[in-house]
């Protein structure tokens, strides 16, 4: 999993997306109008929005996360910082800043799954995880993952043992969630580099568990 | 005037099934990218706080029939021309015909990495000791009428749950957002049996934990 098959800027496929092609181009003339006030009233250098949008789409992303957790599979007392403070122990591997100020890593057990949402709008650990997915921000899995966590999960096409308790975790503050998913089995003796490569981005919001290494196969 | 929020979605029922995308792309249009682009550098002006900006985005009337980064674009819009940094006239025109107004600092390209690096960090030095510790069973507020912004969801108003962590002091949202300073307070995450929050439909095996201000919570 990189960042760069997960996304494509210049994509112009809509058909997936609920708007069609005149509100699309709507706000196409809309976003270009506020930015072209707001360059001329010299309140934005529009060379920081280039920077800001290669960050995103080069630098940061669910391939940060992913090494935090293969990490912390290989490396007990890697783990044991990251569950005691994990915005220290992330900082270790050189990840920081905006929307993952103060992180908090829950980790799933044989016994407890844990899930991440956001039902008062879209919080999410950036630094970890990058830009969230429409998904996440949508009406549906913000009303149903506090009431239903089961039938997100469903949605997903993932069931969890029966009797497995789930604790969700709504990001009604600044504190920002990162689920560290159960390593797969058939894995022993994998080197952090290949273990990364089994960590999705659903792994570490809950929606999702981490790849088994036949999937990968 | 009772404070009307679109964005309080918690437990709201008959709003369809999740649906993921397969191989979802970062953004669905270029627009996207520049309405993010453009949101984080005004943000990075300091004209307005993050509460500031959720209570502008959380407002519009269309909110649930809008994609994020529409709700992002009409919040930037609203929070420009409430401080008179963009008039409707320049909207109206598609461009600037009324002046500008002095910003406390515009964000640079070469500022981006340290600006994103720094964040906003919202702990502040902790004045007094917590009112509650972990394992203290408490009840949260009600607020039929809200006045504001405010971080305490509807599906866990007067709701009786367990403090599990301390997170020390931070800016408290509820006043943050109004624009009257920062009313740090202590913050606790409190965890609900999921049957204590939406009763009988609730999962008897789930429990949902929520980050809660001092204010919110009352001794059970």
């Amino acid at each position: 999993m990189t960042d760069h098959d997960h996304h494509d800027h210049h994509h112009h496929d809509h058909d997936h997306h609920h708007h069609d092609h005149s509100e699309l181009s709507a706000m196409d003339a809309r976003v270009r109008a506020l930015e072209t006030i707001l360059v001329a009233k010299g309140y934005v250098d529009p060379a920081a929005l280039d920077v800001l949008i290669e960050t995103y789409e080069t630098k940061v992303g669910p391939h940060n996360g992913a090494r935090v957790v293969a990490r912390s599979w290989v490396d007990p007392a890697y783990r044991a910082r990251l569950l005691a403070d994990a915005t220290a122990a992330v900082a270790e591997l050189g990840f920081a800043g905006r929307q993952g100020e103060h992180l908090v890593a829950v980790e799933n057990t044989p016994d407890t799954h844990n899930m991440v949402v956001c039902t008062l709008c879209s919080c999410y650990p950036w630094p970890v995880l990058g830009l969230p997915p429409v998904w996440y921000k949508s009406a549906p899995y913000r009303a149903k993952a506090v009431r239903d966590p089961r039938g997100v999960l469903a949605d997903f096409g993932v069931s969890l043992p029966a009797g497995k308790a789930i604790k969700v975790w709504d990001s009604t503050a600044e504190i920002r969630y990162l689920v560290v998913p159960e390593r797969p089995v058939g894995t022993d003796g994998w080197d952090e580099a290949r273990l990364a490569g089994l960590v999705s981005r659903d792994s570490m919001i809950g929606t999702g568990l981490a790849r088994s290494p036949e999937a990968t196969a | 005037m009772t404070y009307v929020t679109q964005a309080d979605l918690g437990g709201r029922l008959g709003l369809g099934p999740v649906k993921p995308e397969r191989d979802e792309p970062l953004f669905h249009a270029p627009w996207e990218a520049r309405a993010l682009a453009l949101t984080l550098a005004m943000g990075a002006t300091g004209s307005w706080n993050i509460d500031q900006s959720r209570a502008a985005r959380e407002q519009q009337p269309g909110y649930l029939g809008m994609s994020y980064y529409e709700v992002w674009t009409g919040g930037l819009e609203r929070l420009v021309t409430d401080r008179g940094l963009v008039t409707e006239a320049d909207l109206a025109a598609g461009r600037a015909v009324d002046p500008a107004k002095p910003l406390p600092r515009v964000l640079t390209a070469d500022n981006v990495p340290a600006v994103l690096a720094r964040g906003g960090p919202t702990e502040r030095e902790a004045t007094h000791p917590a009112r509650f510790a972990v394992g203290n069973r408490v009840t949260t507020a009600t607020m039929p009428e809200p006045q504001g912004h405010t971080r305490l969801p509807r599906y866990v108003q007067g709701k009786t749950g367990t403090v599990t962590h301390l997170h020390g002091v931070h800016v408290f949202a509820d006043v943050n957002a109004t624009g009257a300073g920062e009313a740090p307070e202590w913050l606790y995450t409190v965890r609900f049996d999921g049957r204590e929050l939406f009763g009988a439909e609730g999962d008897p095996a789930s429990s949902v934990s929520v980050d809660a201000w001092d204010s919110y919570l009352s001794p059970a």
